[in-house]
């Protein structure tokens, strides 16, 4: 198959690339565009490590082919901090000890983000229910929640 | 290395919960795992593998994907080393077929391409012409009469002649005489049990990039739990020197067990070689499952006898674990580990090894311990129901402490069980009432905890800051802890110190991450490197001021005159000294080696409360409470995430995980939408108590904390469902049909 | 002498003794001796064994001191995850 050229925009930068038909929105950020943060895990949407958004969609990036991103703003978890200041999102997984490997934690970060953004005061169980789809095999969630209400409450305060 | 009286006091650092030093790199995306990394010209490697479960390989023509535009090298098995034994045999066997596929998902041949959808094309145009032999994959039926015998030289020495011929490995341990023991028994109970085999499931699949070149040198990135073992197999595997081969440890997404071996490593340098070019492999996760070693499947038989007052009077029990094509399940484990909690006379336990065509089983997180406490603690629950004994006084009455000789042979010096178990008890948990359907579990669990090789290295530089490097590959915030442990012993800030994984040209070797290791064994060498470079700098202070090396102390960073004859000194602090250690007989540095043996052994209590729906028998996990004997927790969150994440591992292994094999002889389930691990809303938040009993082996007293963890929720989650739906759960996992079944059955037998 | 306990499958190599008596001063010396005096062991100490020693699980080490005051413990080679 041809390769087919893309403009798309990611992280607020313009991007251009070419690429196969058959590669992924995940395998051309990796690949072609060098951002690595996303990670895959399993090629068919259950693990959630690929997250980003598109057009402020949360997708899972290996379910996304790289062609579908022409004209398209994808946002990854290498834009969610600003400059040298994390996202209180970040702060907090970090403080709660909130990731053991970290494989999982860029798509925790992308599918959090993408909540509080709808939500800034989600239940226990809305958080546990929207993170379904992020798989972590390390931490058992625990930290993960608690550290996602503890950024929904500053997030709160700061109003 | 001795518990150290006097660090009892006051420590500064010590179970305080700094950030992790890598974190900014893991909330940003830039920390570099195994797949993360790229080199100039660098090819994609991918395998071909078996849809056989057990075949004879005819022949394999590669030609029309040789002819693939973009194909630079096919490898088989004729492209490594000849002559392996042991082991590295058996490595090489799993990683790459030779005469025969052993089980579905097996490597017959690997390409390396331009790009990775050649690869992957380029696999589908490799013609292997099979003979189909027949297989086995249920333990059961691989040791039953008219089996295919897998391989026959794989059986140990210690095997009787008239086990059959799957049974590789025959452990027996115990003491004392069981007929005695049963003898004395009012009550004995007899079970046996089954589980299935649990993949560690780790998100980051197994990837690398590996560069030979025309010198004969080796470069490899890889993700792992011990980068050193890797280099030592790749270089067998390859007929490699070993320090020719430098191996690099990338940031790890997982382990669990399963990255301490190696599967694509090996074949990723041979199509180096063969390609003189970079290759990079990355595992699918339907390779992942497929291919790499899950937790051994698992048929146990067990019995105990009991007097009236709970005492345990005799325990026997037979545990048969699958561990694939291959002679290596952990059998000999639960034979040694299941009862060890308990003070028993009488006691007789057997392991054996039994092959199947499945992959080779890997190393789970305490291999061998769950499946055989997933009995055992169920066979005491429902003696401690009939003679109306409260399951946690039960425990208490037979629990094993200081001077117990455990069933598997030596005699316990200072251990936390009891405490464990007084904590459960005096839990809130404990007395919250239960509602209909819903019932309570409570399970014990014993892990040894291991030492292991270890060098670690600390460098002083001139601004008084500290690198420490490391051997051992950080799964779970092990930086911060050494870096907590050095501040302690410098008397610097956390914040002063940076810990690095060095590579295996940069460091003396490391055993792998694994056994618990590693807050106890990396731990005590860091305490120890740090306390040469404190001699070192009691020696320049000593210099300086005229006195002898004997009359200088360290004290929270300074470096003091001490004793009566030592003179008046201004104390002079790390800073100041660091800063003319050049001038004043050169850099500072510490380091130490050691393979240390006084790795204190871990218990656990977990109690759980769940609520099993009568119309489909689904599990709902409603509390869980983790009490473990961390010895000393050196940053207690990280300790809290070996407890709450070894726990959930175990909920996902009794409720939802298995391998599925059709009659075909082929995996089932292989993607995470089938192979269902635990998922966010399953599960409610895990608590958890540390105790702290020290270890009598460990200058701080650590204990290692990550294995005991998934020991004991196997049997606690099957007593939480026995006493929710009054059927006595004996095979894993709970799904809900089976459950559901059990449920139907009792009423049936109800009418 | 030092005592040392097999595990209680071993006892086929040793004419069903569980707790036989080798002169040796080290871990090295231990398991020659018991090599020595019972052939049938050597396969599977060769394999790879530990020796708990007071209740300390020696993996590897060849050189860890033995006495006849010290309880030690022939055990399979331990493995972790």
């Amino acid at each position: 198959m041809s390769n087919q050229a893309v403009s798309t925009t990611v992280n607020g930068d313009p991007v251009q690339f070419v690429c196969d038909p058959r590669e992924t929105l995940l395998d051309v950020l990796r690949d072609r565009i060098g951002l690595t943060g996303s990670k895959e895990g399993c090629g068919t949407g259950d693990c959630g490590a690929c997250s980003v958004t598109v057009d402020g969609r949360l997708v899972c990036s290996c379910l996304v082919l790289g062609v579908e991103a022409e004209g398209k703003k994808i946002e990854t978890v290498e834009g969610i901090a600003e400059g040298p200041n994390l996202h209180v999102l970040q702060e907090k997984i970090i403080e709660h000890a909130a990731l053991q490997c970290g494989i999982c934690t860029p798509g925790i970060l992308v599918a959090a983000k993408n909540l509080l953004e709808k939500n800034t005061n989600p239940t226990e169980t809305e958080i546990r229910y929207w993170l379904a789809g992020n798989l972590c095999r390390c931490t058992g969630y625990d930290k993960i929640v608690r550290a996602v209400q503890a950024a929904a409450e500053d997030l709160r305060k700061a109003g | 290395m001795a518990f150290d009286t006097q660090t009892e006091k006051q420590f500064k650092y010590i179970g305080t919960r700094p950030k992790r030093q890598d974190g900014v790199d893991k909330v940003t995306g830039h920390a570099l795992y195994g797949a993360d990394t790229y080199k100039a010209g660098m090819l994609h490697g991918a395998i071909v593998r078996s849809p056989h479960a057990h075949a004879r390989i005819i022949k394999i023509d590669t030609s029309k994907a040789e002819a693939l535009d973009g194909v630079k090298a096919v490898v088989t098995r004729a492209d490594f080393a000849t002559g392996l034994t042991g082991e590295n045999w058996n490595i090489l066997e799993n990683i790459m077929a030779d005469k025969t596929a052993l089980y579905d998902g097996h490597a017959i041949a690997a390409i390396a391409a331009t790009s990775n959808l050649i690869a992957r094309d380029a696999v589908k145009l490799v013609e292997v012409e099979y003979e189909i032999l027949p297989h086995v994959t249920d333990i059961k039926e691989a040791i039953s009469e008219g089996a295919p015998i897998i391989r026959e030289s794989s059986i140990e020495a210690n095997v009787p002649p008239d086990h059959h011929k799957n049974i590789t490995r025959r452990f027996e341990c115990g003491k004392g005489d069981v007929d005695v023991g049963f003898a004395e028994a009012d009550l004995i109970v007899e079970r046996d049990f089954t589980t299935e085999a649990a993949h560690q499931g780790y998100i980051e699949p197994h990837a690398c990039l590996a560069h030979m070149t025309a010198d004969g040198k080796g470069e490899l990135w890889c993700t792992t739990q011990g980068h050193y073992n890797v280099q030592r197999i790749c270089a067998a595997l390859l007929g490699m020197e070993t320090s020719q081969l430098r191996v690099t440890a990338s940031e790890i997404g997982g382990g669990f067990g399963a990255k301490t071996t190696v599967f694509i490593d090996p074949v990723a340098l041979a199509l180096s070689r063969k390609a003189n070019r970079p290759v990079k492999m990355v595992m699918t996760r339907s390779e992942v499952l497929r291919a790499t070693g899950p937790a051994s499947s698992s048929w146990s038989t067990v019995k105990v006898g009991m007097k009236k007052d709970g005492t345990i009077t005799a325990a026997q029990a037979t545990y048969r674990l699958q561990g694939g094509a291959f002679p290596s399940a952990p059998s000999e484990s639960p034979a040694q580990v299941t009862f060890a909690p308990y003070d028993i006379e009488h006691a007789e336990m057997v392991g054996l090894s039994v092959m199947t065509n499945r992959p080779k089983q890997a190393a789970f997180r305490a291999p061998g311990a769950p499946m055989g406490v997933f009995a055992s603690e169920q066979v005491l629950d429902e003696m401690a129901q009939e003679l109306g004994i409260d399951p946690i006084e039960l425990r208490l009455k037979n629990a094993a402490k200081e001077g117990t000789r455990g069933v598997h042979g030596p005699t316990f010096k200072r251990i936390g069980l009891i405490e464990t178990l007084e904590a459960a008890k005096a839990h809130p948990h404990y007395s919250i009432p239960l509602k209909e359907n819903q019932g309570r579990g409570v399970a014990c669990g014993f892990w040894f905890n291991f030492g292991g090789s270890t060098s670690v290295s600390m460098a002083l530089s001139e601004d008084g800051s500290v690198a420490l490097s490391i051997g051992t590959p950080d799964i779970g915030g092990s930086r911060a802890s050494m870096a907590l442990m050095a501040a302690e012993v410098l008397g610097i800030p956390y914040e002063d110190i940076r810990v690095t994984v060095a590579d295996t040209a940069s460091l003396g070797y490391n055993d792998n991450t694994h056994g618990s290791r590693v807050t106890y064994a990396v731990g005590l060498a860091t305490i120890e490197a740090c306390r040469s470079a404190v001699k070192e700098m009691c020696k320049r202070a000593a210099l300086k001021w005229g006195i002898d090396e004997e009359a200088v102390s360290w004290e929270d960073g300074y470096a003091k005159p001490s004793g009566p004859n030592a003179g008046d000194f201004e104390p002079l602090p790390l800073k100041a000294i660091a800063s003319e250690m050049t001038k004043t007989g050169g850099p500072i540095n510490g380091h130490f080696e050691a393979s240390p043996n006084t790795a204190g052994p871990g218990f656990a209590t977990h109690l759980v409360d769940v609520e099993v729906d009568p119309e489909t028998g689904k599990t709902t996990v409603l509390r869980y409470t983790v009490v473990m004997d961390a010895g000393k927790a050196i940053h207690p969150d990280y300790v809290e995430g070996q407890m709450q994440g070894g726990a959930v591992q175990g909920i996902g292994w009794a409720l939802n995980e298995e391998y599925v094999y059709g009659k075909d002889g082929r995996l089932q389930n292989t993607v995470f939408l089938d192979y269902r691990v635990p998922v966010a809303s399953d599960l409610p938040m895990i608590d958890c108590v540390i105790i702290e009993v020290p270890n009598p082996g460990h200058p701080f007293g650590v204990r290692g904390v990550g294995e005991t963890s998934i020991v004991p929720p196997l049997g606690a989650v099957a007593n939480a469902v026995s006493n929710a739906t009054g059927v006595r759960q004996t095979d894993l996992p709970m799904s809900p049909p089976r459950v559901l079944k059990g449920i139907l059955e009792k009423q049936k037998a109800n009418g | 002498m030092v005592k040392v306990e097999l595990w209680a499958g071993l006892r086929a190599f040793t004419g069903g003794e569980r707790t036989v008596e080798v002169d040796a001063k080290n871990i090295r010396e231990l398991l020659q001796a018991l090599s020595d005096a019972y052939p049938g062991l050597k396969p599977i100490l060769d394999e790879g064994v530990s020796v708990a020693i007071d209740g300390e699980i020696f993996a590897d080490s060849l050189i860890e001191p033995v006495g006849p005051e010290n309880e030690i413990v022939l055990m399979q080679k331990i493995r972790g995850g």
